[in-house]
């Protein structure tokens, strides 16, 4: 009685020490880069072009590159993921289909993102003709944030009461209008969650982009999806893989630019769910 | 009054079928996937036999002694990922057994979403840790870590993944029956007890659900180990040692200027099919552990 006493308390201080020492960890990343990247991080860095010199360095056309992806990624990604999730949720009857496609959602989900690197480059950068552009990188991105987006609005779906069906049907709309004019709304909000979710891991992807060829080092601003382009991460590679030390303190000040915009997205989307618990009904 | 509700159905079932179509992607994608690499993959193997690629003990195809055995990039592979994983699992179930049944809901208001923030960090950015955070200050306890290395790109692996386990073991834990853990406190059982001989035996499947995604995801994470680990393609256990894992070999040469269509391409591809074939086999294992925890409830 006394021993299993005894283990009890070891263990939770084992659970203190082990989370403690996770969220030092995280503080001591943080904070390091930090440290080296403020110094750097302001207007000439964040409107510059690349450079051979770290201190005349900046990120602009990386960063115009991450919002065109961020921008070409949702409106490809979206209307697919959705139409399959209304589908799936509202149309398909369960059984053999439903499980393989469920299976198929979920092995996907499980593919390396450099795996989906190489389908892009063999269909759209090659096959399609589009070479290393924007659109290639965004057509693979959206690819491989599909799973998570269908699982994400699934769950939304799912959580709108059969209540609000059945009061459609039963005032004779079709099932296409119950979900367009009835579900769709109420599960927007939620559906918006999961999508910028899935967008905010977009934004950080580095290897599939690297895979399609995306250079590490471009002097001019892209215009157009048809345009090279680079994005934040791959320059935060690129300059990662430099010896001179003030890649280092670059690489830095790109990182924290670019931790800021993955948590703002999140903040957004953690905001948006939480208005929306607050204004649901029921 | 009649043409219009026939109208309506016609409209109807064109957009079930765009639905359809929209479902229908992620089964061309996969179909896709199997395509491309095998469309490589075969090529390559008629020119290299399959036993030279599974026992040969060198990987040198970008050199003029060429070597086709796969071996050193699983070797690599596998190092990181079990590292990571040594660090990912205890730690993750841990955090997960600690938050939900040691500390007050306020604690662990605050505590889980820090823990997830670890998600969210993209691994390029772990990648920077691991080679300019944690390998010198590693270095200061061993002495003989090289400057890239298994250790703390697996270390740091284990970082970001630890998390999917907490959360995925924090569901697992919250699906057991209310009573279960009731009765056990009932009867006299420390929180300990409640949680290794009760909670987590029912929260099994979910639990090895979980572990089979982690490791799926540790055999294709790409950067921290492109970053960290090394592109030195090198047989070799002792992670003090630079590596070169399946997913840096497919960087390395995508990144460079290798020609289509030759055999060193090929090399690409013939590596993505083990990497394949591995997470395949561990995602479909997680599935199928989900699906038996799903009949089960039921």
């Amino acid at each position: 009685m006394k021993k299993a006493r005894i283990i009890d308390r070891l263990f939770g201080m084992m659970g203190w020490t082990v989370t403690v020492v996770s969220l030092f960890i995280l503080a001591l990343f943080i904070g390091v880069t930090l440290k080296l990247g403020l110094e750097r991080l302001n207007l000439d860095f964040l409107l510059g072009y690349p450079s051979r010199f770290p201190e005349k360095a900046g990120i602009l056309p990386a960063l115009l590159g991450t919002f065109w992806l961020f921008v070409l990624t949702l409106i490809i990604t979206v209307p697919i993921g959705v139409s399959a999730a209304i589908f799936l949720e509202e149309f398909m009857k369960p059984g053999k289909w439903a499980t393989i496609i469920e299976f198929t959602i979920y092995n996907l989900s499980g593919v390396p993102s450099v795996i989906y690197g190489l389908l892009g480059l063999q269909f759209f950068v090659r096959w399609f003709g589009w070479g290393p552009t924007l659109i290639s990188g965004a057509a693979t991105l959206a690819l491989l944030i599909l799973p998570v987006v269908i699982v994400a609005a699934r769950e939304a779906l799912r959580a709108v009461p059969n209540t609000i069906r059945e009061a459609a049907l039963a005032l004779g709309a079709t099932r296409w209008q119950t979900v367009w004019h009835q579900v769709l709304p109420a599960a927007g909000p939620g559906i918006a969650t999961g999508v910028i979710l899935a967008l905010s891991r977009a934004v950080g992807e580095t290897a599939p982009i690297l895979v399609i060829g995306a250079a590490g080092f471009i002097a001019f601003l892209p215009k157009g999806p048809f345009d090279d382009f680079t994005a934040l991460p791959v320059q935060i590679f690129n300059w990662v893989s430099r010896p001179q030390h003030g890649f280092i303190v670059t690489a830095a000040a790109a990182i924290i630019v670019l931790l800021g915009l993955v948590f703002l997205l999140n903040g957004v989307a953690i905001f948006l769910r939480w208005k929306w618990q607050q204004r649901q009904k029921w | 009054m009649g043409g219009r509700q026939r109208l309506n159905r016609i409209i109807e079932k064109i957009i079930v079928f765009i639905l359809f179509l929209a479902t229908s992607i992620s089964v061309i994608v996969t179909f896709s996937i199997i395509y491309i690499i095998f469309s490589e993959a075969i090529p390559f193997f008629k020119e290299v036999s399959i036993i030279e690629f599974l026992t040969d003990t060198q990987w040198t195809p970008l050199f003029t002694q060429k070597h086709y055995g796969i071996l050193p990039l699983l070797v690599g592979t596998l190092l990181t990922s079990v590292i990571a994983l040594a660090v990912a699992i205890p730690a993750g179930i841990t955090i997960a057994v600690f938050l939900n049944e040691y500390v007050s809901s306020r604690v662990r208001n605050v505590v889980k979403p820090i823990i997830e923030l670890l998600a969210l960090v993209p691994t390029v950015v772990y990648g920077y840790f691991a080679l300019l955070i944690v390998t010198p200050a590693l270095q200061k306890i061993i002495p003989d870590l090289q400057s890239f290395n298994a250790l703390s790109a697996g270390l740091v692996m284990g970082m970001m993944i630890l998390p999917m386990i907490a959360s995925l073991t924090d569901d697992a834990i919250k699906s057991v029956p209310r009573s279960l853990r009731e009765a056990a406190y009932g009867l006299g059982a420390t929180r300990f007890q409640t949680a290794f001989k009760v909670l987590i035996p029912a929260a099994s499947y979910g639990i090895v659900a979980a572990i089979m995604l982690a490791i799926a995801r540790a055999f294709g994470e790409t950067m921290i180990v492109t970053i960290a680990a090394g592109q030195f393609p090198i047989l070799t256990f002792d992670p003090r040692q630079p590596v070169e894992t399946i997913t840096a070999y497919i960087v390395q040469v995508t990144m460079g200027d290798v020609p289509h269509d030759s055999l060193e391409y090929r090399t690409v591809f013939a590596a993505a099919l083990v990497l394949f074939i591995l997470t395949s086999i561990a995602t479909s294992l997680s599935f199928y552990v989900r699906r038996k925890m799903a009949m089960i409830k039921r």
